[in-house]
């Protein structure tokens, strides 16, 4: 097989990743929803926080998605 | 044609060598140059005329300035205060360049890992150096969380260590692929529509409004991502210095 075929598939297969940071933002937004709409005067001095925790839980999708561009384009 | 082709770094002249390096002036220092031109002259423009009742222009200066130094005061207290200087032109300086990736035509500066990572490693060593300076060797209570079991405090202390200084590598990933993957979706977007119009003829231009729609809706949420992204830049920045600023707990 040709190795440049492998370089693909590892790119398919890095993006496997952002799968489970989904998951994670998924989480993170439905539980602040759920809780927003339970009490909605205190949504509003918890957004720092949401978007604290979406920022680090997508760094770990960014770290996937950086490993398939490098794949793709770099190696 | 190739989607990263709009990342390319063009020179514009070539300013002289610095040990047979090339020093060129680039389209990237050009767009860079733009953006702090517009931020100082806005604001120098609007707060010119700045009177008591605001007008509309300086309204929004101050909404800005408001914006940034509410999010610095949660995010490192009161006495973070000190570093609005540093936040507020990191943050201007994001969203002007993020904002003008999406003119068409414009260089994205910030889809370069080399100016987010040097604007990361910044805030990296202010954190570092401000925090020893202040605080002194107590500054390395931050990896020592206190109310922890002495038997897991070792591997905590490890954690979080590995947490601190992966820290700079995810802070400029997290711009740098943001805009790096927006602006390739965009254009892999764009070119379905070029590729059903030459290959299918007629039926190809009524089927080419199906990614034409997709590009207007991924363009609106890239502006989302613009604003967002300058937020979430200048939101870590004020949390990290939190660190420099109160270690230990």
């Amino acid at each position: 097989m040709d190795p440049t075929f492998a370089k693909y598939i590892g790119a398919g297969l890095a993006c496997i990743g952002m799968g489970g940071a989904g998951v994670g933002v998924g989480t993170i937004f439905g539980n602040y929803l759920a809780a927003a709409i339970r009490n909605p005067s205190a949504a509003d001095g918890q957004f720092t926080r949401l978007i604290f925790g979406f920022a680090v839980t997508e760094a770990l999708a960014i770290f996937s998605l950086v490993i398939a561009m490098l794949l793709l384009f770099a190696v | 044609m190739d989607p990263i082709h709009q990342f390319e770094i063009k020179k514009l002249f070539v300013l002289g060598h610095i040990g047979g390096v090339e020093i060129a002036f680039t389209n990237s220092a050009l767009f860079m140059f733009a953006a702090v031109a517009i931020i100082i002259g806005g604001m120098v423009l609007v707060t010119a005329g700045a009177g008591n009742v605001p007008g509309r222009s300086q309204s929004l200066v101050e909404m800005i300035y408001d914006f940034v130094a509410d999010m610095l005061r949660q995010g490192a207290g009161e006495e973070g205060m000190r570093f609005f200087p540093l936040v507020f032109a990191l943050f201007s300086f994001i969203l002007v360049l993020n904002l003008f990736g999406l003119i068409p035509g414009f260089f994205t500066v910030t889809s370069h890992l080399v100016i987010t990572a040097t604007l990361a490693l910044i805030v990296f060593f202010t954190v570092i150096g401000y925090g020893i300076a202040k605080h002194g060797f107590r500054f390395f209570k931050i990896f020592v969380p206190s109310g922890i079991p002495i038997f897991i405090l070792p591997l905590v202390t490890l954690i979080e260590i590995i947490s601190f200084l992966s820290r700079p590598l995810s802070h400029s990933m997290r711009l740098f692929a943001n805009m790096l993957a927006g602006h390739i979706t965009l254009k892999v977007f764009a070119s379905f529509i070029g590729m059903l119009a030459t290959g299918l003829g007629v039926f190809g231009f009524l089927v080419g409004i199906l990614p034409l729609t997709m590009t207007v809706a991924l363009t609106a949420l890239e502006f989302l991502v613009a604003f967002l992204q300058a937020y979430v830049f200048a939101l870590l920045t004020s949390i990290y210095l939190n660190d420099a600023l109160h270690p230990g707990h």
